[in-house]
């Protein structure tokens, strides 16, 4: 900074703990919630430090569930979320890595006509298709299925855009010496297109995961199945039954394991996270 | 955008596109067609006879009182979600962009939100804000105010508001960040010397300089309020109470799915995808500004 004023560099990084706190503040509440047992959650007022009885409440959720549901915990919904994310993500990531590589790399016809066809499904987000889609899936028999769950999500205009920009920053020496060695395009393409673009593949990986993770109009339409719910289904269907008896303690570690994974993913690979979401931006 | 150098015509580049075309034209193109096409006809219940009605849907749709209110609820929710959570994430990305030390801590104890699912944000708040038990409601109503979302429209949509900007204010503070940082020092040292202090330098040079970044961000919010913000409504209200956070998303759910109104619903997608196609365009606008710029 130009010029050193110690009282309002005091005041910034007071006015910055006060807006930490107040983007934390639910998740402790959440965290506390889910640190203490059933009959605490009833009295009000609610505590604000946290319980002793985390474990137990973790072990309720995974295995066993509310108390008057099916009797089954979250752990197989946590292994669908995880499936469903990953699913998406590496198909987007492969597609599009593979239609970028056809559109910057091959003179062919109609090569401008199916670039502006990946174009405009950014135009059409799955909300605003939701029933035709919906019948779409139907009739292909992929009702209840991971791949119902996944392929419908997997077109990308902005991973094929992403990559389209990296490989065209990618010198034209490279392919010319490439050939001068006999590769074929897929041995280009395998050999050094897809090493090079290895952190953007890395990135946008990072955030096609909490992408994928979150996904929940699209598993709450193909979805019929217990056995196929997500996660972050699962939330909501505890929230409806927490009408009637409310077991917030396990509803809050149901919170925390849905948002555990992808919270774990941008701490821990934030400077990918950042990159990959400037990036697809662009 | 054609390389210079490239391969010459075969059928391998066909093949090569051929995944990406066939999910575009299977899940996307079609079932957009599809809703083009249901959005001209009116079927009965039983799904047994269909009339070409020409646009007999959109003209019910524009005289239905209730998808006025619809979009005049996603108007103000949206502007309410990109006010709140663009003017707290400019706020702290100032605060943060100044202090020097603690940055990139900063911005890791600030971002996490961005990973959190609409649903469970709205799980956190509900919970926060239930009017038995909440902890926000408790102390609401210690201080004499009798917080009930499950009755008052108003506070319904307050809380569908602040979790919805909850969970965006991640985003925006990271660009507004980077945005702050590309920010040529020379300008701010050079008004800094003809006298500027902090605050006059920040409304005079940093925010015009940050507009393009705004006017990206703002575009994006409205995006994310108008689409993104599904699974908090459907998780703290149900659209309710009467009707009172009904957007235009959560109504072509509620009115297809549980209300079987295909035409009706088909109708209202392809309104919907007009307002994406204008925001799309307004967002690619900026861009080609951007490179000018």
């Amino acid at each position: 900074m130009v010029e050193n004023r110690p009282l309002l560099t005091f005041f910034s990084h007071i006015m910055l703990i006060l807006g930490v706190v107040m983007i934390a503040f639910p998740i402790w509440i959440m965290f506390v919630a889910a640190s203490h047992p059933e009959t605490r959650m009833t009295q009000v007022p609610l505590p604000l430090l946290p319980g002793g009885f985390f474990f137990e409440n973790l072990d309720i959720a995974l295995n066993k569930g509310l108390s008057g549901q099916s009797g089954e915990g979250v752990a197989r919904m946590l292994f669908n979320s995880l499936l469903m994310a990953l699913m998406i993500a590496v198909g987007k990531i492969v597609i599009s890595l593979l239609s970028a590589f056809a559109i910057v790399y091959f003179r062919f016809p109609f090569r401008m006509f199916f670039f502006w066809m990946i174009f405009i499904t950014l135009m059409l987000p799955v909300e605003v298709r939701i029933l035709p889609t919906y019948e779409v899936v139907a009739n292909l028999g992929m009702l209840d299925s991971y791949w119902g769950l996944s392929i419908p999500l997997i077109a990308s205009a902005t991973a094929t855009f992403m990559f389209r920009q990296v490989f065209l920053t990618i010198p034209d020496e490279l392919l010319e010496a490439a050939r001068i060695d006999g590769a074929g395009p897929m041995r280009f393409f395998w050999d050094i297109l897809v090493p090079m673009s290895r952190t953007n593949i890395a990135a946008l990986f990072v955030i096609l995961f909490i992408y994928g993770w979150n996904q929940y109009l699209w598993p709450l339409l193909i979805t019929s199945e217990p056995q196929m719910y997500t996660v972050v289904m699962g939330i909501k269907q505890m929230l409806e039954a927490a009408e009637q008896a409310p077991e917030w303690n396990v509803i809050m570690m149901t919170a925390l394991l849905a948002m555990l994974p992808p919270i774990c993913v941008v701490i821990f690979m934030q400077s990918l996270f950042v990159r990959g979401l400037t990036e697809t931006e662009k | 955008m054609l390389k210079n150098v490239h391969f010459g015509p075969s059928v391998l580049p066909f093949l090569l596109v051929l995944p990406q075309i066939v999910v575009t034209l299977v899940f996307f193109i079609w079932p957009a067609s599809q809703a083009l096409y249901q959005s001209v006809l009116i079927e009965d219940p039983f799904g047994l006879k269909t009339e070409f009605v020409w646009f007999k849907n959109f003209e019910e749709l524009f005289q239905d009182p209730l998808y006025w209110s619809s979009f005049e609820i996603t108007v103000v929710f949206s502007f309410l979600v990109a006010f709140l959570s663009m003017s707290f994430a400019l706020l702290l990305a100032l605060f943060a962009d100044r202090v020097i030390k603690g940055t990139g801590v900063y911005r890791t104890l600030l971002i996490w939100p961005y990973a959190v699912a609409p649903v469970t944000a709205g799980a956190l708040w509900v919970f926060m804000f239930n009017p038995t038990l909440g902890v926000v409601s408790y102390a609401l109503s210690a201080l004499g105010y009798d917080w009930n979302h499950q009755l008052s429209g108003s506070e319904a949509m307050a809380l569908v508001v602040m979790a919805s900007a909850w969970k965006q204010v991640a985003y925006n503070f990271l660009f507004f960040l980077a945005g702050l940082q590309s920010i040529p020092r020379s300008l701010i040292e050079a008004a800094a010397i003809d006298g500027a202090g902090p605050g006059r330098r920040t409304i005079d040079i940093i925010l015009p300089l940050l507009s393009p970044t705004t006017f990206f961000l703002l575009v994006i919010n409205i995006v994310y309020a108008f689409f993104e913000t599904f699974g908090v409504i459907h998780a703290v209200t149900a659209g309710g109470p009467a009707g009172a956070t009904n957007t235009l998303v959560y109504k072509v759910f509620n009115d297809g799915f549980v209300g079987l109104d295909l035409g009706g619903s088909a109708a209202q997608s392809v309104i919907l995808m007009i307002i994406v196609i204008g925001l799309t365009v307004a967002q690619f606008k900026y861009i080609e500004k951007k490179v000018a710029y």
